[in-house]
This record gives structure tokens, sequence and C-alpha cells, in this order.
């Protein structure tokens, strides 16, 4: 049987890059999330399986060691929260320009400005529209307990190099901190030479006799030369949103009424749902896995069967407005939402859902 | 001596390297980059090392030096090359991975990035081309520029009050327990430019000493930036840079006292 270990997320995390093969991780301490490298510089895997662990004078610094890591086709990963995710967006932006594969761990905050260390999920809209500069995308996986911190490393890595891109793993200080039972999957060993060879025959390994040299750069000075990579980049994240959209739900099948949460939120409304069904009201929860790409089909598809849905978000209505744009009208979307750090309760939201549906 | 006497591959100072492709450069007639990168592309091919190479490229004229070298390349952001150097060393500790940057690059928005990879001693080679100005984007005040000197963003002169004092890094870093070789050197003769080679070298060898960061400053001109004829700015180079940034060694962990 796979041992089950009582563990943070953030230290899932951890356990999970050196399990499963990552060969870097470069990061900057910041609350609520320093756990990640604390665990890995303690773990010292240097010594087994020879993964690099280092820490960075800065966010910024630390996402530009994960491009150039990423450069020489290896699995990099850095972890923050949302002011040292603020600070990567450049990074972030440059590694989706030069198609380079690679995770971002973002345990997040109260914002805006300095905000505070309490839980929030407020970088919606940053790290799932884009945060830094020009049209791009990473895909955004969305952890709700211990255990998804742990297999969504592995998960984010195939689809980095799956589609040669960065991928935000987006979670909260309350998937970081919280204690849960994780299983340990089995051990993947990092790629050998050959077999990074196979999955990155772009990458700067070293100019060889048998191929041209290899650049890495996101530089196109030709408008049209820019353009047509544009092109080449929307038809890739096109890709990404016909295929790799992921969500679970809860209760939907005779659902008049659907709840829209992610991450730790996905949990409360769990016991909102449960709490609703006693009392004869009929609700449903859908929890997007995936933030990019968005359930949107599925959300258009239940928008025909409820009366209405409710995002529930730790901000002020970010994910909302692409429950809105996926329903298109079909039915009422409301909002609730709490924020600085504070977290709903269940029946606080059960409240506000019924002030929303006009039931008693 | 007759011409046979001189005519000896030791007396050879340039000739065409296969490492350097044949892209025609962009670079000004007159900028030093061309021969700077004549010179490390000269240094890879002695050494019998572009398998085992992997160069990063700035944001400035510099950036498009992967056009032109036949190694591996990464395009940093501005200013960010170090931290790139770093992990692809560190993930990579048998390849030779060296910087190349600019004065506005590694002087301004990347000191943060260039002050902690000496500090922590990364083992990486860094190209520093420093002509006093910005370059691409139409010769704008760098943080090496000379007191007086005028440029599009100091068009009465650079003013210490309004504009602060010129940066002199080498010496700065020279003091990091992290760094192995020091040098400033210069490619405006002949003579100078072999002393600049055999100081690329040198830093190239280090880089696989684990002894620490070589930094290899090349005072340099950039006479479109500068409005003068290539001739003019090299005398102004000698008369004006030299004095601020003299050539010559500055620190070297392995010399034998």
């Amino acid at each position: 049987m796979a041992e089950k270990i009582l563990m943070k997320g953030n230290e899932a995390i951890a356990v999970s890059a050196i399990r499963n093969g990552v060969d870097g991780y470069f990061g900057y301490p910041i609350t609520p999330q320093s756990e990640v490298m604390e665990t890995l510089m303690k773990e010292k895997p240097w010594e087994t399986t020879g993964m690099v662990v280092l820490q960075a004078e800065s966010e910024t610094s630390s996402i530009n060691m994960v491009y150039g890591g990423a450069c020489t086709g290896k699995k990099v990963m850095t972890s923050s929260s949302s002011p040292g995710i603020s600070l990567m967006c450049e990074g972030i932006s440059y590694l989706a320009g030069a198609e380079l594969p690679c995770l971002v761990v973002n345990v997040m905050r109260g914002g805006p400005g300095l905000g505070t260390i309490q839980p929030s999920q407020s970088d919606y809209n940053q790290c799932v529209k884009g945060g830094g500069h020009g049209d791009y995308n990473a895909i955004v996986l969305a952890p709700a307990s211990a255990q998804d911190m742990y297999d969504f490393v592995d998960w984010g890595f195939e689809l980095a190099f799956k589609y040669r891109t960065p991928v935000i793993l987006l979670a909260d200080g309350i998937v970081g901190q919280m204690m849960e039972k994780v299983e340990l999957r089995e051990m993947k060993p990092r790629r050998t030479k050959e077999e990074l060879l196979a999955a990155a025959p772009w990458a700067t390994t070293g100019k060889t006799a048998d191929r041209p040299y290899n650049v890495i750069t996101s530089l196109a000075l030709e408008s049209d030369v820019q353009e047509k990579f544009n092109q080449k980049l929307q038809a890739k994240y096109k890709e990404i949103v016909e295929k790799e959209a992921t969500h679970t739900e809860y209760m939907t099948e005779d659902a008049e009424y659907l709840f829209v949460a992610f991450g730790c939120s996905a949990r409360i409304c769990e016991a909102v749902v449960d709490d609703l069904r006693e009392q004869g009201i009929k609700a449903g929860l859908l929890r997007p896995v995936t933030l990019f790409p968005f359930a949107t089909k599925r959300l258009a598809e239940l928008s025909k069967q409820v009366k209405s849905m409710m995002s529930i978000e730790l901000n002020a209505g970010q994910m909302v407005e692409d429950v809105r744009l996926a329903v298109n009208g079909a039915c009422p979307v409301g909002f609730y939402g709490r924020q600085g750090g504070n977290i709903y309760t269940p029946d606080e939201i059960a409240d506000a859902f019924k002030k929303f549906n006009n039931l008693k | 001596m007759t011409l046979e006497d001189i005519k000896k591959p030791k007396n050879i100072v340039y000739k065409k390297t296969p490492l350097l492709t044949d892209t025609v450069m962009h670079y000004c007639p007159g900028c030093s980059h061309g021969t700077v990168h004549k010179l490390v592309a000269e240094v890879i091919e002695e050494m019998g090392i572009q398998e085992d190479t992997i160069a990063i490229s700035p944001v400035g004229c510099s950036v498009f030096a992967y056009n032109y070298l036949n190694v591996d390349w990464e395009q940093a952001a501005h200013g960010r090359a170090p931290a790139l150097a770093t992990a692809t060393k560190r993930l990579n500790p048998e390849k030779y991975v060296f910087t190349y940057q600019g004065d506005g690059d590694l002087a301004s928005i990347g000191t943060a990035e260039i002050i902690h990879a000496c500090s922590r001693g990364e083992n990486i080679v860094v190209i520093f081309i420093n002509n006093g100005i910005y370059g691409m984007t139409g010769g704008q005040m760098a943080p090496t520029t000379l007191l007086g000197m005028k440029t599009a963003t100091t068009p009465y002169g650079r003013d210490a009050k309004l504009n602060g004092f010129p940066l002199v890094l080498a010496p700065m870093i020279a003091q990091l327990d992290g760094t192995a070789y020091i040098t400033r050197q210069a490619v405006h003769t002949a003579p100078a430019a072999r002393k600049a080679k055999a100081a690329i070298r040198k830093a190239f060898e280090y880089s696989q000493k684990g002894i620490g960061l070589s930094f290899v400053e090349i005072v340099a001109t950039c006479n479109s930036g500068w409005k003068m004829s290539p001739t003019a700015a090299n005398k102004w180079m000698v008369e004006n840079m030299f004095p601020k940034y003299p050539l010559g060694d500055i620190k070297d962990v392995l010399k034998q006292e």
C-alpha cells in the first residue's frame, strides 16, 4: 500500500518535486509559502536525486533562473505568493514568449500591495488573464487539497512539456498551510540526458555536429514575423482549451442551483451543498480544476438545467466574469466573496445564496 | 625583418573562425562589438568547446549576438542574464556558460543580478561591454556615462547633481568573495585585442575550476551614439574613458605573487 504522510500543502509541493524528478527549484522566501523551499533545503535532494535547489536574491531573479534552467530542457520550478508573483510576471511573459516549460506555484495571499499574509484568491485575474505583457496565457491548475498540491506538480510538468508553456499552480494560503494526509505516489527518476534530448530537442544543451545551434528567444522585430508567431501561440492555446479543460462536479445531476468555486472555496461549498440538500434545496457544485482552460462548455450546458449559478471566491469577484461569459445570459449569475484574508463560513455562503435566490 | 618573418601563425591577430556565422553583422562600422564577438568565437574554437558552451545575450545592441556565434544561445530579459546563467550552469555544471552584456543591461537594470551572481560565486563568465551609453535605444545616458558627456538624455552633458556619478562596477565586485578574475580590457588596437583575447580565454578556463565568477570588462566605443567617426571615437575613448576606467587586471585569485 502506498505510504500516506500528514503534511502541509506547501510541504507536499516540495516532496512531490523531489519524488517526481524535478531538476531544479529557484525561489525567494515569502509568507505563506516559505515551507516549500524550507522543506527542499531540509531534504537536501542534491545528495539523492541531484536536484538543484537555490535561494535567489529576489523573485525577479528566481523566475529568470527558471527561464535559464528551462532553456536547457530541465524540469524547473519556483514558488511564491502574490506580491512575489507580481514581480515574476515579466518573466512569465518571457517564458510564454520563448515557449518554455516550467512550473510556477502561487500560494495566494490578500492584496493589493503588501496586503495581508492571510489566504486569498485575488490573483485569479493576474494568473488566468495574463499578468505580464502581451497576448499570452499560462495553463493554470487550482489545487484544493494537500493531495492536489502533490499530484499537480507532476501533472503541471506533463502539460508544460506537452505544450511548451509555463504552468501556474494557483493555490491559496489555506491549501498551502493546511495539514492533510498525502499519499506518496511512485518515485519518478530525473530524466537522463537521452530522455531530455528526446523531450526537448529545442533546448540549449550545447551545439552538436548533427544540428544547427539552438536559440531561445522571444524577440521578433519584424511585425509580420511577430504576428505569425502570435498566431501560432493562439493556435496552441485553442488546442489547450479544447483538450485540457478539467473540472469536478458534486451533486449536479439533479441540481437546480449551482455553485461555482475553485480551490479552498470549492471545499467549503461542498459543505454548503450538503447543508442546503438537508433543507430540501437541490444545490450542486462545479469546481474548475483548470482555470485556464476554463469549464466554459460544461457551464453553458448546466446553465440550461439550473435556475441560477453563484460564484464563490475569496476576492471581489474575478472568476464570476468567466462564469457569466460561459452562461451568456442563459441564467442569473450571482457572486459572494470575502477579501483581505477573511474566510467565509458555510452558513454565511448559504445566507448569501438564499438572499440572491429569494429563498427562505 | 622580412614579410615572411611577420606572416607567422603566432602573429595573426584577426581571422575568420568557423565559430562566427556568415550572417552580416548589424553593428555600426567602428563599433567594438564585432571585434569582441570575434575574440570570444576564437577562444571557443581554440579551446574546442563549441559543444560545451551555452551563451546568454542581453537586451541592447548585442541582443542579436545569437545571430553571429555558432553556439546555443539563451536570450535574457533586460539585465537578467546572470540569473539565467546561474541556473544554466548549476543544472549543467560541465558546460561553459557565459553572458554578454552591455552597460545599460548589466550596470543599470541588472545590478542586483550581477552582484548576487558574483557574491554567490557562480562559475560563469561575464563579458561586460562598457561604452558609456545606451546604443540600441538611441544614445541615452548609461550608468557608466562620464561626467560632462552629452547623450540623448543628458543633452547639456552629464551633471553629477542632476544625474549622479558614473558607476564603476569592476572594483566593486572585485571586493566580493565569490569573484575569481576581474579584468578591464579594450579592443581598439591589435595589441589591445590580443590582450583582451587572452583575458577572455583565462576567464573561460577559470570558469571550469570551481573558483567563482570571472568578469571581463571591455571599455568600448559607440561612435554612432557618441556622434563621432570611428577613429575619433577611439581617440576620445583613450583620452576620456581610460582615465576613469583604466585597463588591466583588477583581481586574479590564482595569480602567483
